[in-house]
């Protein structure tokens, strides 16, 4: 599931400058298929440099996440409650912890086959979801979902769903729970120290 | 089997223990927090490390023609529960892939199939009762078998009597394949759970919400109604 957590954060894009707002179908499977044609020709990228990969994925997939609408959606009702520098923090926070999770799953990214999906949305939309069917040899293809919003800055992800499981929604009831536990700033710090401990080498776990 | 009904039994009469902090979907998390760590131990200590074993030794086409034999067995339950849920076209689907992958595809070892546009999908019992109108109930965690809710678990008896490997018998044979199947699902899970280490702040509660929502997307077949968007830090649901 994790190099479809990782496919699902690489949404599109590219250089492609979103002057007369690319469709979000088409902006996603530009980002999708620029950046694995990226790995295809990088054995760094393929054998997991991470340092590398963050790169990547800060300069090809993150302009097209509205991760400070991302953040307010898993933070839910307290969002409002935080102050501006609060939430500049949370959304940082929240953005390196999502970036640094996935970074390691980018590897296989090079093999898998991406089924794209039709948009099924009128054209006046401004809230849409992009399908993107991710096949692999010898297993159900998993669907991911992008959650596309329009803005003037272009369309931006506030969402993604793998298997049906959205990000947002998995975060929200652990979110909530460290704001009724320590506030605001105890979720800051969860978050913090969540992303410090993901810095440090790990000794062993699964190959 | 009277093994896994002994842990439901006991998962259920466990009910009663204090929770700290009632999360309606869960007013039983004392109790599953407690045997969450439990698993978590069995896994960390005997079965994480079989299924990185049984990935290290064995050749990717290998533990997927493994893959493919388990998963064609399950088709014939698939297209019973599809049926069930009054999707005679799906069981239809689902039983031409037993039959073609089977025959020509050496006891489904080779997925053949699928590569004919004969989709696979996922049923189960649990999903047949959803669709019937039963609720999720309470989530809970069983002992070795994981997350589960009060729905899916009463489903599981179903799902036993329609599984081709659990009703094998002798019993040791059916055992044995039960462990291998296990130990091959688990190995392909590595890089998922690792995953979870890293993304959750709460293990627990990222596996609770991600069963609960996987589980509603299943019982939807993967088109769940789209839930609207929250108002900007608004409450969701």
């Amino acid at each position: 599931m994790k190099r479809f957590l990782a496919v699902a954060l690489l949404v599109v894009g590219g250089g492609a400058q979103a002057q007369g707002l690319t469709p979000p179908d088409e902006l996603v499977k530009g980002v999708m298929l620029d950046i694995q044609a990226i790995i295809v020709k990088d054995k760094d990228l393929q054998s997991g440099d991470r340092g590398k990969t963050i790169r990547l994925i800060e300069e090809k997939a993150l302009p097209h996440f509205d991760h400070v609408e991302m953040t307010s959606l898993a933070v839910g009702a307290s969002w409002r409650k935080a102050s501006p520098e609060q939430k500049q923090r949370l959304a940082d926070e929240f953005r390196s912890l999502l970036v640094r999770t996935y970074a390691s799953s980018l590897a296989s990214f090079g093999s898998q086959k991406f089924d794209f999906r039709p948009l099924r949305a009128k054209p006046e939309a401004t809230d849409v979801t992009v399908q993107v069917r991710v096949l692999q040899p010898g297993a159900q293809p998993v669907v991911v979902e992008y959650d596309m919003e329009k803005t003037s800055r272009g369309w931006k992800c506030y969402d993604v769903r793998v298997a049906g499981i959205s990000l947002v929604v998995n975060y929200r009831t652990e979110f909530a729970n460290l704001v009724r536990e320590g506030g605001i700033d105890g979720l800051i710090r969860a978050l913090a120290a969540k992303n410090k401990s993901l810095e440090s080498p790990k000794a062993g776990g699964a190959k | 089997m009277r093994l896994r009904a002994l842990l439901v039994a006991a998962a259920l009469g466990a009910a009663g223990c204090a929770s700290t902090n009632p999360d309606p979907r869960d007013p039983l998390e004392g109790m599953n927090r407690a045997i969450y760590a439990f698993n978590d131990q069995v896994d960390q200590m005997v079965l994480a490390p079989a299924a990185r074993l049984y990935r290290n030794i064995t050749p990717d086409p290998l533990r997927e023609m493994v893959r493919n034999f388990f998963n064609n067995l399950d088709d014939l339950f698939i297209g019973a529960n599809n049926l069930l849920q009054g999707k005679p076209a799906e069981a239809v689907n689902d039983w031409a892939r037993f039959a073609f992958n089977t025959v020509f595809g050496v006891l489904g070892v080779w997925d053949i199939a699928s590569d004919m546009g004969l989709e696979k999908h996922n049923e189960d019992f649990g999903q047949t009762l959803a669709r019937w109108g039963a609720g999720d109930g309470p989530y809970l965690v069983l002992p070795l078998l994981g997350a589960s809710t009060l729905r899916d678990t009463a489903a599981l008896p179903v799902d036993w009597a329609g599984d081709p490997v659990a009703v094998h018998r002798p019993v040791d044979e059916s055992n044995a394949l039960t462990a291998f199947r296990v130990v091959g699902r688990r190995a392909d899970l590595l890089e998922a759970s690792r995953t979870l280490e890293e993304a959750a702040l709460d293990r627990y509660v990222f596996l609770r919400e991600s069963y609960l929502q996987r589980r509603r997307s299943l019982v939807y077949d993967g088109n769940p109604p789209r839930e609207r968007r929250p108002a900007e830090g608004g409450e969701a649901r």
